[in-house]
Parts: C-alpha cells; structure tokens; sequence
C-alpha cells in the first residue's frame, strides 16, 4: 500500500502543533504559579511531583471531572461553541509559525495576515460566550473586550505594517531569513529603516498583551468587578478550555514577537542557529509577560484606552510615516 | 508637546523600575515557612494549654496540692486531687485534670501557683474529633515526658 509522504507529513504535523499548544497551555499555568511566587517570595506549587510539576496535569483531571453545567436562559448553540472559537484559531496559528528554519508545518506566503486574522476570531469567541452567557457581568466584560481589542487592533496592526514595508514580505519564514547573523541584524535594532524600531517593538509587546487579555489589561476578567467576566457561567473544561485558549495566545503572540522583531531561530552571536533559540527567545517573552502580570495592578478602563488612542496609535503613525520616508530617501 | 513626550519617557521608566523590584525579589530566597515540614520557634510568651512543670531536682512534679489554682480558675477546668503518704512531707499528687474544652487561657492558675508548678505549653497544633480528646490528665502527661 502506498501512502502519500504529505499525508503522513500533514498528521504528524497535527498532532505535533496540538500537543505543542496542549502542554504549553498546562505548563504554563504552571510557570505561572512557580514565578508568581518566586516574585512574592513564596514556594509556589510544590506538593504534587517533584517541584509541582504534576500540578497542570492534577488540575486538568480536576476540571475533567467536574460536571459541564449549562444554565437555563443561555444561548444553548453560542454557549457551547465560543470555547471551541477561543481554542481552535490558537492551535490554527501554529500552522505557519516557523520554528526553525525547516520545521513548520506549512510556510504561507500570507502567513503574517493568516496568524492575525486567526488572532481575532478570539475576541469574536469570548463575545459570543458572554452574550451566549445572559449574564450581566459577561455582557460588560465583552463589551470591554471588544472595545479594548478594537483599539489595541490598530497600534499593532500600524506596526506589523510598518515592519511589512521594511521587509516587503508577509512570509514569515522569509522575514526571519532576512534577520540572520547576529542580534544587529534583527529588526528591533534595524536603525537604517527607522531609528525608532524599538519602540515598534515596545508597542507591539503592549499590544499583545492588551489581544491576550493579559494583566495590566485583563479587562475580560477582572475579577474585583466582574466576578470572572466573560467566563461567569462556564464550569468544568469549558472554562478549562477557554484558559488554554489564552495561554495559546500568550504563546502565538510571543512567537510573533520573537519572529517579527528578535530574528526567530537565529542565534545573537551568529552561532549555531536553530530551533532552540526561538524556544529560548520565545519564552523569555512569555516569562516578561508573566513577570508583568505579577508587577503591575490593573489599570481602570479608561486608563486603557487612553494609553492606545493617545500615546500608541499616534506613535506607530508616526513610526510609520518615518518609516516610509526613510526607506523612500535611503 | 514637550510634556507629552516627557511624560511618556517618565511613565514607561517608571514601569522599568518596577519591573526591577519584581525581578530581584524573584531571585531573593523565599522568606515562607513550608508549616507542615517545618517550624518556627514559639514565642516564650506563647500560652497553650497549661501544663506541670518538672522539677530538675527530683524530676517530678513541684506541686504541692494546695489547691489554689483550681480556686483561682474562673471556668471550674482544673481538678486538683492528692493523697498524704507515709514518710513523705506534704501531700502528693495524683490527678491533676485539667478540662481544655472551658478553658480560657486566662491564666490566673499559673499566676495564683505559689512553687510555680504549672506553666503554659507551647502546643498549639491540637486536633481531635472529640470533646473528651481535650480533657487532658497532666499528671500522665508529665510522665510520659519524663520517660
């Protein structure tokens, strides 16, 4: 019998990227945990395994076991499907995200497009949820999250724009091509284009935490005012999958990072390039996300969008038109 | 425009800073005790239950059945029993209970004993499913010390 090689490519790649966003969505609760502590100077979890290793995969069973309550008066159809909506995009960007230089499972011309119009089924996911949910305290949270989305959508979208222009490709496998041999050549610190490169970075790692719902702008769960928000009447895995969802996202989103601006796979010192320093790259990122949440206090809603309107948009414009310009003269 | 700028650049050093506390905490030593596998030491002034002080000379008890601290309780918890016994100077005790359930930990009994016999304990990790589990014999108790 004779299989098609693509075909046993294409599972392997499945199963691959699943088990890839699976177990980074468990253990990055974990690593949560443990450096959430470690800030306050506490142990974290310790008890279950050796350093609480088994912890994600006890609160996974944990969840498992725990009956899927539907309350009556929610939308049967939209409750159920917006878990499914926050996961399925996360697991559907791994598919173009380059690890290395041969490792990914489809290189797309249009991979830089595909991943954000991926990342923003996500916000459509938890509206749903909450509308679906016909609870008071969901419905506030969506729509705070769609209004922190659409304004956190432009700076870092003005942004991808602006590298798009440096780079004149949206393939992501050909950005981090042209970023190889050092850290002076990736593109957080390509001053000829725009001398303001890290400052796109910044703005873009802001950005991606205000997509992921991360603290300081965990407007979607915040849980002094809206109990948990959008996730209020999900119980057992369906909240469980929504929280992988998220740490899904945390991950594509540091991925895109370590792509767009820090080289991908290539080594700072030009040495030995690979997969483990997209991995070392990647989740240093995830650490400072972490390292973030577990820094700063929430910010009040208007606090938020203030921060995008006034400051973020009009500094990636700016960015921009200095950008072209400079590209236009040099 | 300046202030704008200039705002900008203070707010984002500030969020540095901050990021800074967090990361030299993150690499100090944790400052939590994990309880059940260790301990602190109690505070001398701690007062758990009351309990009989063994005399270094004779290695048993200093108390001389005067009976003042079951006077002195204000809740009736301590019972105070002893015998006179042939060749030996004063009464000897044997029963000293104490019902844990009333009390309050006023400590009048430790004040009121005059050969400062009783003391409080440093227990403070009691646990039992019935009221007759804090109805403690002190006397055994001292024995089984002494052993």
């Amino acid at each position: 019998m004779h299989v098609d090689p693509e075909i046993i490519r294409l599972l392997a790649f499945l199963i691959g990227v699943i088990a890839f966003a699976a177990l980074n969505a468990a253990y990055l609760v974990w690593l949560e945990r443990k450096e959430a502590g470690h800030i306050q100077r506490r142990i974290g979890p310790k008890e279950v395994g050796p350093f609480g290793l088994l912890q994600p995969l006890v609160d996974g069973i944990k969840l498992m076991t725990k009956q899927l309550i539907v309350p009556a008066g929610v939308d049967p159809v939209l409750f159920r499907i917006a878990p499914i909506l926050v996961m399925v995009p996360a697991i559907m960007s791994f598919v173009t995200i380059p690890f290395s230089e041969t490792l990914v499972a489809r290189n797309l011309d249009i991979g830089l497009l595909a991943i954000f119009a991926f990342a923003s089924v996500n916000v459509l996911g938890l509206l749903l949820g909450a509308w679906g949910s016909r609870n008071k305290y969901a419905v506030i949270s969506a729509a705070r999250v769609v209004s922190q989305n659409v304004a956190y959508e432009i700076p870092m979208l003005v942004t991808v724009v602006t590298l798009v222009m440096i780079t004149g490709t949206m393939n992501l496998h050909n950005i981090v091509m042209q970023q190889q041999g050092g850290f002076w050549h990736w593109n957080i610190f390509n001053f000829s284009a725009s001398p303001l490169m890290p400052v796109a970075f910044l703005i873009f790692f802001v950005c991606m935490l205000a997509e992921t719902n991360r603290a300081p702008f965990d407007m979607a769960e915040a849980e002094s005012e809206l109990v948990a928000g959008a996730f209020t009447e999900y119980s057992g895995m369906g909240f469980g999958v929504f929280f992988m969802g998220e740490y899904a996202n945390i991950v594509i989103g540091a991925s895109m990072a370590t792509i767009l601006f820090l080289g991908g796979w290539d080594c700072p010192f030009g040495l030995f390039p690979g997969v483990h320093w997209f991995l070392i790259k990647m989740y240093f990122l995830i650490f400072t996300v972490i390292w973030i949440r577990w820094t700063y206090p929430r910010t009040t809603f208007y606090g938020l969008l203030n921060l995008s309107w006034k400051i973020l948009i009009p500094i990636s414009f700016f960015n921009l038109i200095l950008t072209s310009a400079m590209l236009k003269v040099f | 425009m300046i202030d704008y700028l200039r705002e900008i650049i203070s707010g984002t050093w500030s969020l540095f800073v901050g990021l800074g506390i967090t990361i030299r905490y993150f690499f100090q030593p944790v400052v939590t005790v994990q309880y059940p596998y260790q301990t602190l030491p109690m505070t001398p002034r701690f007062r758990g239950h009351i309990e009989l002080v063994k005399d270094e000379e004779t290695g048993e008890t200093r108390c001389i059945v005067c009976g003042m601290c079951q006077k002195a309780c204000p809740s009736n918890c301590i019972t105070v029993n002893g015998e006179k016994r042939e060749g030996v100077k004063g009464k000897v005790l044997t029963e000293y209970r104490l019902d844990f359930t009333k009390c309050s930990l006023c400590g009048l009994c430790v004040e009121s004993c005059t050969p400062k016999a009783i003391t409080f304990s440093k227990d403070y990790n009691l646990a039992g499913v019935r009221k007759e589990a804090y109805i403690f014999d002190l006397k055994k108790r001292l024995e089984a010390k002494n052993r």
